[in-house]
């Protein structure tokens, strides 16, 4: 389509930017100054630069656009860049995000320098991650995430830092490795690590499926995450700094949802329907039960943590409906806790630098001296309810719908998760933000800053805005998933006349 | 060269070479006057670029000597010139360092060129006598350098050790060859492989087999018979260290290779059994021991175990495939030893070598670059992409699962994981803790090493696909 390759400039321009803030010597303002805007430039840039993507991208094509390719590694595996509706989405939401994380982090003061390459280094592996085309490469990116992330926890986390960044780290590792091998076995049975021939012609017997299937979810379910894999989570998000958190739970919890539509259910349609129970059974788990301990938390974050947990519980539910209300809501549900619960983050945040304790408890009554806080904290406090008119409302009543239409059960199920949802995140609300101001740490508090507004602005309008009229957002990944879904049936069908046939 | 045709030694001509200016210099360290350190490390340094040009300017194909016993081919020069580059840097890193502690002698460099020829013949053995030969003249002279400083205690106690296992070792290969030529009737690597065609293999040859290879996994330090290394590491200077993690273990490798693929290449699950249980025992030990270790010499020791299992995973699948996967992450594995070698070296403060990893702390805050280059190359040890060591784990584990070996492939990356940890505590040390004291300027050479190493490590990804070319050739070579 395009000539230039877009997609791999996407991709290495935060690097650019990197190289940048390396030629920056010494420590004073002056230098921190360019170091901040440098990297805030970079961000901006790409992101600019990313919605040429949007414009060029057709919503009605089902293949790959943008496609790149060159030599890497001779057959073992091939530098091939290229995006449909399932991931540009997400290219988008990186390059989004990553200014507002840039900004969200302007009073970091310890090891700015590092700090900010960290970031541009992770901007360009997720953003790698989205536009592999080649399984090897797709790991490669995936993995190497991991580098900048546990350094970001460790040197600007909390007090735990250093337990959360291995728990972190180790985690992740232990369920990528095995995909290693899933990858590499697929690469000797069909001859190429080419992810469009793979998701065209996926030729794996059912009992290879399996073992591929696990392998993979070994690695998604982590990163997803799932329950009962889910306890890094908690740990890494409250020791991270804001903008880590909102990375984290943004755009790094959503890999494991990509990995999901982009590997296991298409290169694997049997398998994918063999286990959609299993998938359901620890969807549910993860909903009900993670809402419930989201309850009784008294730190901010950590709350947040458990509830995207459960929010993610209603992604893989919609997934493994294996239908296209379920996926489509699933998609959705992912973009829009992108947004809103990065946004929750952000909102922490600025109570945090100003209070410098993340303690529920600690709070009370800032309406009387926040109003504008007050508001924000509102809309996205609504969102990550489910209020009908915000982005969260959509995903998840189409994953529900879609849920609904394979097995009522486990839509019932799910149906307590919005009702737990309400009770956690309206209580948050309350405790911190109503009451009254009676703390004397708090009488002096001031409103959001200018700089904290704009970070936050922007989100609150995506959030109602795609509330109200999330098409634009459906229509991205309609044929892409309506392609996706095709084999998913036949499988379905399949397993369905094999059991009928064993009844009579 | 008359002379050379003569004695069908023509292919040998790097070796001959490299033989004849260590003894030159020899003759110059004891008649010259004063200390004659210098110039000898100098005329070393010349005597191994000048042997790596005469293996690269070898020309191609295959070509033998003495009678079959010396055999070169696209194998032996990928493996003699990687050998010769990392006594090159060996000799390069001590400089500094042997003449800070007042140990500087001549003989040092002459002993690193004496044990470099000897892994070149290793590399090249085409027969069971020459391998011995070869493995011998090299391990001689490694037992003397781990010794080198011999006023210390610790350091005679490895060369003692390392002397006292390595004579066991030799002893159970040459029992070994000598099974195995009672039971083929030949000790040439070609014959031996026509007898096992003609014959198959007995219960007598197994045995054979086993003590041979209990002999060179000795020599890689590889699960269970690894013993001396943590103490050798540990008590030998560190540039000898550096020295023993590098070249010799890429020459004993090269050497099983051979041995497992010419010799023995039709009884493949005779031998397959045997590595893949060292592999496992090494990859495993290699992690756990390695957690409780504070002395950064002593935790280098088990990686290394560690990583000599991982190389055998390919050898393991004794396939081209594996051979390949091999060669491969012997390349980078010396390169990713060598700077991290040069990183310990780094560690001096007033004057004075400091080994703890607590020694390492905040080390991001006082040398950033220094600190980065390490972290790099703990990372890429571990294994995580897109550094280096990722490739050689990923090639390695590539011919694994071709050749089927599934357990043998889970249980090597989940051994992987559990090592990471110790890795990430480095890393940890270096950038998430308080600073402690600076450490004292880098020497040139060191600061040289220990950057072009972390170069390499991170931009292997970008270049990688020539040095793969390469270690496919060298693999095709053998077969």
């Amino acid at each position: 389509m395009s000539s230039w390759p877009i997609l791999s400039v996407v991709t290495f321009l935060p690097l650019l930017g990197v190289l940048f803030i390396l030629l920056m010597r010494g420590e004073d303002e002056t230098a921190l100054r360019n170091i901040r805007w440098g990297a805030l430039w970079t961000t901006i840039v790409t992101f600019l630069i990313s919605l040429f993507i949007w414009a060029g991208f057709d919503n009605n094509a089902t293949e790959f656009q943008f496609r790149e390719h060159a030599n890497w590694l001779g057959g073992a595996a091939t530098y091939r860049m290229g995006v449909d509706g399932i991931s540009m989405p997400f290219v988008i939401l990186t390059t989004f995000l990553m200014p507002i994380c840039i900004l969200a982090s302007w009073h970091v003061t310890k090891r700015v320098k590092e700090y900010m390459i960290a970031f541009l280094v992770l901007e360009t592996l997720m953003i790698g991650v989205f536009c592999a085309l080649d399984m090897v490469l797709f790991y490669l990116f995936f993995e190497a995430g991991l580098i900048p992330m546990f350094l970001i926890i460790g040197i600007w986390g909390g007090p735990r830092r250093v337990y959360a960044s291995f728990k972190f780290f180790l985690y992740t590792l232990l369920g990528s490795v095995l995909m290693l091998l899933a990858i590499i076995y697929m690469y000797w049975t069909s001859g190429t690590t080419d992810i469009a021939v793979l998701l065209a012609n996926p030729a794996f017997t059912p009992e290879a499926q399996k073992w591929l299937w696990l392998a993979f979810f070994a690695s998604f379910a982590v990163k997803m995450p799932m329950w009962p894999v889910h306890t890094w989570l908690p740990d890494a998000h409250v020791e991270a700094p804001t903008a880590g958190s909102v990375i984290l739970a943004a755009i790094l919890l959503k890999m494991g949802g990509y990995g999901f539509l982009r590997f296991s259910l298409p290169m694997f349609p049997d398998a994918s329907v063999y286990f959609q129970s299993f998938v359901y059974t620890l969807s549910i788990i993860a909903i009900i039960y993670t809402s419930l301990v989201a309850l009784m938390q008294e730190d901010m974050k950590k709350l947040i943590a458990y509830s995207s947990v459960a929010h993610m519980g209603f992604v893989t539910m919609g997934i493994f409906s294996l239908n296209r209300q379920g996926i489509d809501g699933a998609m959705f549900q992912m973009i829009s806790h992108g947004l809103v619960s990065g946004a929750l983050f952000l909102c922490v945040g600025v109570i945090y630098d100003r209070m410098h304790t993340r303690e529920i408890a600690a709070y009370g009554g800032l309406v009387s001296r926040m109003p504008l806080y007050a508001f924000t904290f509102m809309v996205f406090t609504m969102a990550n309810v489910g209020l009908p008119g915000t982005s969260g409302f959509v995903g998840e009543f189409l994953s529900m719908m879609g849920a609904f239409k394979s097995n009522t059960w486990v839509a019932f199920f799910a149906a307590f998760g919005v009702i737990l949802s309400a009770a956690y995140a309206l209580w948050l609300y309350r405790r911190v933000v109503f009451g009254k101001l009676e703390k004397t740490t708090l009488m002096h508090l001031p409103d959001m800053t200018p700089r904290e507004l704009m970070t936050l602005a922007p989100l609150i309008v995506l959030t109602i805005f795609f509330g109200v009229y999330p098409a634009p957002i459906l229509d991205i990944f309609g044929a892409s998933v309506e392609s996706l879904i095709k084999p998913l049936n036949e499988a379905a069908a399949a397993a369905q006349a094999l059991a009928l046939a064993s009844l009579k | 060269m008359w002379l050379l045709e003569q004695a069908d030694a023509v292919a040998a001509l790097p070796e001959i070479l490299l033989a004849v200016l260590s003894l030159v210099l020899l003759m110059y360290g004891v008649f010259r006057k004063g200390d004659a350190s210098d110039g000898v490390t100098i005329g070393a340094l010349i005597a191994l670029g000048l042997a790596a040009l005469l293996v690269i300017g070898g020309g191609e194909g295959k070509a033998l000597a003495f009678h079959g016993a010396f055999v070169v081919d696209t194998f032996a020069r990928l493996m003699k010139v990687l050998a010769l580059f990392g006594s090159a840097v060996a000799i390069a890193l001590s400089v500094h360092f042997m003449r800070r502690d007042g140990s500087q002698r001549f003989e040092y460099p002459i002993l690193i060129l004496l044990a470099t020829v000897g892994m070149m013949m290793m590399i090249s053995a085409n027969n069971l006598i020459a391998l011995y030969m070869g493995l011998e003249l090299q391990s001689l002279s490694l037992y003397v350098l781990a010794a080198i400083n011999r006023d210390s205690a610790r350091a005679s106690e490895a060369g003692l050790k390392y002397f006292v296992l390595g004579a066991l070792s030799s002893g159970m290969l040459l029992y070994g060859s000598s099974l195995v030529y009672g039971f083929t009737g030949s000790t040439a690597f070609p014959q031996i492989a026509e007898s096992l065609t003609a014959h198959g293999a007995g219960v007598g040859l197994v045995f054979g087999l086993v003590f041979i290879i209990a002999g060179l996994a000795f020599k890689i330090s590889a699960v269970p018979f690894h013993m001396w290394t943590p103490d050798v590491y540990e008590g030998a200077p560190t540039p000898v260290t550096a020295f023993f993690a590098a070249a010799p273990k890429v020459a004993a490798m090269a050497l099983l290779i051979r041995v497992m693929v010419s010799a023995f290449g039709n009884v493949v699950p005779d031998w397959q059994q045997i590595l893949i249980f060292v592999a496992i025992a090494s990859m495993a030990l290699g992690s756990f021991a390695a957690i409780g270790q504070n002395n950064i010499k002593r935790l280098l020791a088990y990686s290394s175990i560690g990583n000599m299992g991982y190389a055998l995973v390919g050898l393991a699948a004794g396939t081209p495939e594996g051979v390949q996967g091999t060669v491969v992450y012997m390349m980078i594995y010396m390169i990713m030893t060598l700077g991290t070698f040069a990183c310990v070296l780094a560690m001096r403060r007033r004057g004075h070598m400091v080994e703890e990893i607590s020694d390492l702390a905040g080390l991001a805050r006082n040398n950033k670059g220094l600190a980065f280059v390490f972290a790099m190359l703990m990372f890429s040890l571990a294994g995580i992409p897109p550094l280096a060591g990722f490739f050689g784990k990923y090639f390695v584990f590539l011919a694994a699962v071709k050749s089927g070996l599934y357990l043998l492939s889970v249980i090597g990356v989940v051994t992987s994981v559990i090592g990471a940890y110790y890795y990430l505590r480095i890393v940890k040390i270096i950038y998430f803790d308080e600073p402690a004291e600076r450490f004292d300027a880098m020497d040139g050479e060191v600061r040289l090493v220990a950057y072009a190493s972390g170069a390499f490590t991170v931009l292997f990804v970008l270049f990688a696909n020539p040095l793969i070319e390469l270690a496919a050739q060298a693999a095709k070579s053998l077969y």
